[in-house]
């Protein structure tokens, strides 16, 4: 039978999880393809997975009404996308869509969190990763915030 | 050094306030240039500004600049029409060091209009392709209205031995491509970090967090070079007007290699 075992152990974001950690994420996990336009999820929605990417981009928006979508971000392979899964009230808080075929693990939420509860230390691995993501979108939304390319001459 | 008159072949907007003008010399002749060293403008009644060469040094009978309008001397260049002369002095400065990358891979890294200084380092690393090792291209702008060349940059994008990857700050509707600033596309992109050269141009801000995301993924300070905004008057080196430290812009740089100048460059945590 075919596991995803090898799969999540070479993707960045879980490089370096020990085998019997690796075991418990492949009980949680399924593979998906989202064909291009087609949305992971949309806002508002509840958040109860997060998805490890392989191929292809997914762009995060917001309805701005009489704008109409606004692209926040775009993720690709080797990034991970979505964390509102681990906090209250588990909803997403974008609308994500593929924009190429994108193929990626399914990590179910309600599954994972139950095993963090039974197992700190993998749960403490994965909220060092989570905060790791986070800080650095963070200082990237905060260099996008600046408009670097905005005023004055740029060089 | 006195100006030589350069008559308005062709001018093309690029975005919103970036024109890109192509010169020929009045009464022939040509300009040989590295790339990344730039030219003093001199719009006639008006005044001298600094601006990259972005044109191919392949093709010196052709001077090529891309100009953004944003003040009185910028915005008169922009509005230069085909028939049109103005004064050059030039060329100024030390550019890209394309010959010493050779057998290296080439990072180039470019943010709005900073990608005008870079585009005759690309067409040198492309006319000899074979010297190279991967050559990237991170293009990072405010929006996909914001990009120069866009055609050009499509057609890049169709190559096979050069990686260029886009992105820009802020897109709605048809936009498929990447939306982050341009230090995002670092950690993605290939190129093997101790064998690789960085060549950076953009808004000093971008640049610090391009140079800090370069050096997490294990690129030197001697690997990385940077091109110098700073006013400047006569480009000769001696009206002090953009000395930076002991250097002066107008005549050491524009283009520094990181190491010798990340003490006056405000990168507190290197
Ligand atoms: C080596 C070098 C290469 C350059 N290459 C290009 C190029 O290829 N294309 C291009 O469009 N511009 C380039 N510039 C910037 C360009 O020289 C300035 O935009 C121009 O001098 C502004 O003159 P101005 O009279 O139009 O505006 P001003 O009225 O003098 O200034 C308008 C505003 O821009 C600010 N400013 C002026 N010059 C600079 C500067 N160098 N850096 C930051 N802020 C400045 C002023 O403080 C003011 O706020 C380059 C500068 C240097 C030093």
């Amino acid at each position: 039978m075919h596991t995803l075992e090898p799969i999540l152990a070479e993707h960045p974001f879980l490089k370096g999880l020990r085998p019997a950690q690796l075991q418990v994420l492949v009980g949680c996990a399924s593979n998906v393809r989202l064909d291009a336009g087609q949305y992971v999820f949309r806002e508002g929605e509840e958040a109860n997975r997060f998805y490890i990417l392989r191929a292809g981009r997914v762009a995060l928006e917001v309805f701005v009404p009489g704008r109409g979508p606004v692209v926040i971000e775009t993720v690709g392979e080797g990034d991970v996308l979505g964390w509102s899964w681990l906090f209250p009230p588990y909803q997403w808080h974008f609308d994500a869509r593929a924009l190429d075929l994108t193929r990626a693990i399914a990590l179910d939420g309600d599954c994972l969190r139950r095993k963090c509860e039974e197992d700190h230390d993998l749960g403490y691995e994965l909220l060092k990763r989570f905060a790791q993501v986070i800080m650095h979108r963070l200082q990237a939304t905060r260099l996008q915030l600046l408009d670097v390319y905005g005023h004055a001459p740029a060089r | 050094m006195v100006p030589r008159p350069w008559r308005v072949l062709g001018r093309r907007q690029e975005t919103r306030d970036t024109f890109t003008l192509e010169l020929e010399p009045v009464g022939g002749g040509d300009m040989r240039f590295g790339p990344g060293q730039f030219n003093m403008l001199y719009v006639f009644g008006v005044g001298e500004v600094p601006i990259s060469i972005s044109g191919d040094p392949a093709r010196p009978a052709c001077l090529v600049h891309t100009v953004r309008a944003v003040g009185s001397v910028t915005a008169a260049v922009c509005r230069l029409r085909r028939g049109d002369v103005l004064g050059v002095r030039g060329p100024f400065g030390h550019g890209w060091p394309v010959a010493e990358a050779a057998g290296e891979d080439v990072v180039i890294v470019a943010g709005g209009i900073g990608l005008a200084p870079l585009r005759p380092a690309l067409y040198h690393l492309l006319a000899a392709r074979e010297k190279y090792g991967r050559v990237v291209l991170l293009y990072g702008a405010r929006t996909p209205q914001d990009l120069l060349y866009a055609r050009e940059i499509e057609r890049w994008r169709g190559r096979f031995d050069l990686d260029v990857q886009v992105t820009v700050d802020a897109a709605t509707g048809g936009w498929r491509g990447n939306v982050g600033v341009v230090t995002t596309l670092i950690p993605g992109a290939r190129f093997d970090p101790p064998h690789a050269v960085a060549l950076i141009c953009g808004p000093e801000v971008m640049m610090r967090f391009t140079i800090r995301e370069l050096q997490a993924r294990g690129v030197g300070p001697a690997r990385m070079f940077i091109s110098m905004e700073r006013n400047m008057q006569c480009a000769l080196g001696f009206c002090g007007h953009c000395q930076f430290g002991p250097a002066f812009v107008c005549r050491d740089g524009p283009v520094f290699r990181f190491d010798r100048i990340q003490g006056m460059f405000g990168v507190r945590e290197i």
